[in-house]
């Protein structure tokens, strides 16, 4: 009873109303992107004049989007692979092992996620300056690596302090040797945080735009800094099309992981 | 050393930085034996287990296991069997691959694998459940896969931290139990570790009894427990009466001891004795034998009385001392107030010197 008269008053029914135009604040430009991709309409705005799949058609036979497409995609795996496998031996070095310099090498590796990125950007552009280096894909890569990286290790070693150490000591005691003990007991523990930390560096580097600008060479666009140069010239509902798109793309495969790395625990229990 | 002896440690100490948990401990234990290490929480027990395992470098001593130095050696080189507190299963494999899984770093054929987890299966009295994961076994059943997984690889010794502490009290007793008919059948050479005093009386061969790193005394579970050596090891087994005085007089070997309050207690003089000598008189709490007060000796009344179903507990005081006895209920429970007499025997008194070492 006494709930019942605390969630009726009028102080509540003002939170749930604050609350519900918070979302819509939030969602509904989102929600017009999505509805009006699918919009005939020659213009990329209301009112719409009917449904149709016309520009996801013409999204697929612009030559420029497709390239960044391809761009995008080839950094973001790139830089989920390295990252995952760096992310995974500094986690495991963090939490497993004493050497000196370890609180430095931990704050130094987290660094970038807490730096702002137009900093970033503008850091590693000047230095390439200074090493007198020419801005190539690579650049774009090992930018994004570093922008990633804190992600892999801050996860991995959430899930490493988790995994206790009495089960490598027994896989030891039982004749496993280091390596043999990584692969058979703390890898296969530990799968959950890798798949889910693998998927949101692919998200970071796929739909990241700030840094990008910096580091991408000349003539060179990724997704993101494709739609923002398509915006330039005119409001095209292809870029409606896009943006759905990356939205799938970049909402979707966090959910994907999410549910992989809750399931990998599941059947790891 | 001993030629024959399946572990040897030789003045083996370990220091954590500035802290030493392990102080200059020899111990030589021979094959098939069941030694356990008891001493309270943090005297470490558990470090010189895992120096052994290898989990843990040692900063000085040698340790040799089946005639071999194995200090110098890497764990997984050792053949050891090795069982934790919580039986840390892996939790991803089922039964078969946890206790399989020693059995792939050793020289056995993949036909023999199966028919050896088998047999160590029914060996801890749990055949079939092979395809399960340990999740769905219960704690003591966890800890039997344990020690199956530790056996299967038939290793040198079998190494043992507080296995049992996890389980509930009946548990505990009953795996007390088939633990100890295990290790027989097998014949291994285990070091069980518990700070557990009835579970070390229980099932060991000998003890070692541990305090601050040193040990206080090694021995079967009777030496240890009617003879101790020390203070420490008198007042950490079983319930005992330490009774500070001073030796008035030794005749006929007995001797007089003349307690704080002005007490004369007898004991039976270990010949060392030296007359004036001062002393701490040791009597077990079921060596303080009550009567009705019209029985001669020494009057007492009791403060307070704890039954305990077949036996009790009393304290006692005697003109300023507090004594502390357990008997078995016979006729009567002494009620709080009583008066009652008060019978030490001379041969239950055991007597420490100044430095709490036993008179011999
Ligand atoms: N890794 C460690 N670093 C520092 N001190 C430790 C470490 N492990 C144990 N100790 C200390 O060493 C002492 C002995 O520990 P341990 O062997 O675990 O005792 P026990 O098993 O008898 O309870 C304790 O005081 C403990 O605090
Ligand atoms: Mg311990």
């Amino acid at each position: 009873m006494s709930l019942d008269t605390s969630t009726s008053g009028f102080g509540w029914r003002a939170v749930q109303v604050f609350t519900v135009l918070v979302y819509i604040f939030m969602f509904a430009p989102i929600v017009v992107v999505i509805v009006l991709s699918f919009n005939a309409s020659q213009f990329g705005g209301f009112p719409m004049t009917g449904f149709s799949l016309h520009w996801y058609a013409k999204l697929m036979q612009n030559e420029s989007v497709l390239r960044a497409f391809q761009t995008s995609l080839w950094v973001a795996v790139v830089t989920s692979v390295v990252c995952s496998v760096l992310g995974i031996l500094a986690a495991l070095a963090l939490v497993r092992y004493e050497f000196p310099g370890k609180e430095w090498v931990n704050t130094i590796l987290i660094a970038p996620a807490l730096v702002p990125e137009t900093v970033l950007g503008v850091g590693l552009l000047l230095l390439i300056r200074f090493a007198h280096q020419p801005r190539t894909l690579w650049l774009l890569v090992l930018g994004h690596i570093m922008l990633a990286l804190p992600y892999v290790v801050l996860v991995v070693q959430a899930r490493l302090i988790g995994v206790k150490r009495v089960y490598e000591e027994a896989a030891r005691s039982l004749g496993a040797n280091r390596f043999q003990t990584f692969r058979e007991i703390t890898l296969p523990l530990i799968m959950p945080a890798i798949v889910a930390s693998v998927l949101l560096v692919f998200t970071i580097s796929f739909d990241n735009i700030t840094a990008s600008m910096f580091w991408r060479p000349s003539g060179v666009e990724t997704m993101p800094t494709e739609i923002l140069s398509m915006l330039k010239i005119s409001i095209s509902p292809e870029i409606n099309a896009l943006g759905t798109l990356m939205i799938v793309v970049t909402v979707g495969l966090p959910l994907l992981g999410g549910g992989l790395a809750r399931y990998l625990a599941r059947s790891a229990r | 050393m001993t030629a024959a002896a399946a572990v040897d440690l030789r003045n083996v100490t370990l220091a954590y930085g500035e802290f030493v948990a392990v102080k200059d401990v020899s111990l030589s234990i021979r094959k098939g034996e069941f030694v356990t290490l008891l001493g309270p929480s943090g005297c470490g027990k558990t470090t010189i287990l895992r120096s052994i395992a290898g989990l843990v470098q040692p900063t000085g001593g040698e340790i040799d296991v089946a005639g071999r130095r194995i200090d110098n050696i890497p764990i997984h080189k050792r053949n050891i069997g090795l069982v934790f507190q919580n039986y840390a299963l892996f939790p991803h494999k089922t039964i078969f691959d946890n206790i399989a899984f020693g059995l792939k770093y050793r020289d056995v054929e993949k036909s023999q694998i199966s028919a050896k987890v088998t047999r160590a299966l029914e060996m801890v009295r749990l055949p079939g459940v092979e395809k399960k994961l340990p999740s769905e076994m219960s704690g003591g059943q966890q800890q039997r896969i344990a020690l199956a997984r530790a056996i299967v690889i038939e290793p040198d010794v079998l190494l043992l931290d507080e296995p049992l502490s996890a389980l509930d009290a009946n548990l505990r007793e009953e795996m007390r139990t088939e633990l100890k008919i295990i290790q027989r059948e097998v014949g291994i050479t285990t070091i069980f570790v518990t700070h557990d005093q009835d579970e070390a009386l229980a099932m060991s061969d000998r003890i070692v009894v541990m305090n601050k790193g040193l040990i206080e005394q090694v021995g079967t579970p009777e030496e240890v427990y009617r003879r101790p050596e020390s203070r420490f090891v008198a007042s950490f087994l079983g319930q005992s009466n330490l009774l500070p005085g001073r030796v008035t007089g030794v005749a006929e070997g007995l001797a007089t001891v003349r307690l704080d309050k002005g007490h004369d207690l007898v004991a039976a003089a270990p010949a060392s004795l030296k007359n004036d000598a001062a002393v701490t008189a040791i009597v077990r709490a079921q060596k303080v034998v009550l009567g009705p007060p019209d029985r001669g000796g020494p009057k007492g009344r009791i403060i307070s009385t704890s039954y305990l179903g077949g036996s009790a507990a009393y304290f006692v005081d005697m003109g300023g001392i507090t004594l502390q006895s357990i008997a078995t209920i016979d006729d009567r429970v002494w009620r709080e107030g009583e008066d009652v007499s008060i019978t030490i025997a001379p041969a239950d008194v055991l007597l420490l010197d100044e430095g709490g070492h036993r008179l011999k």
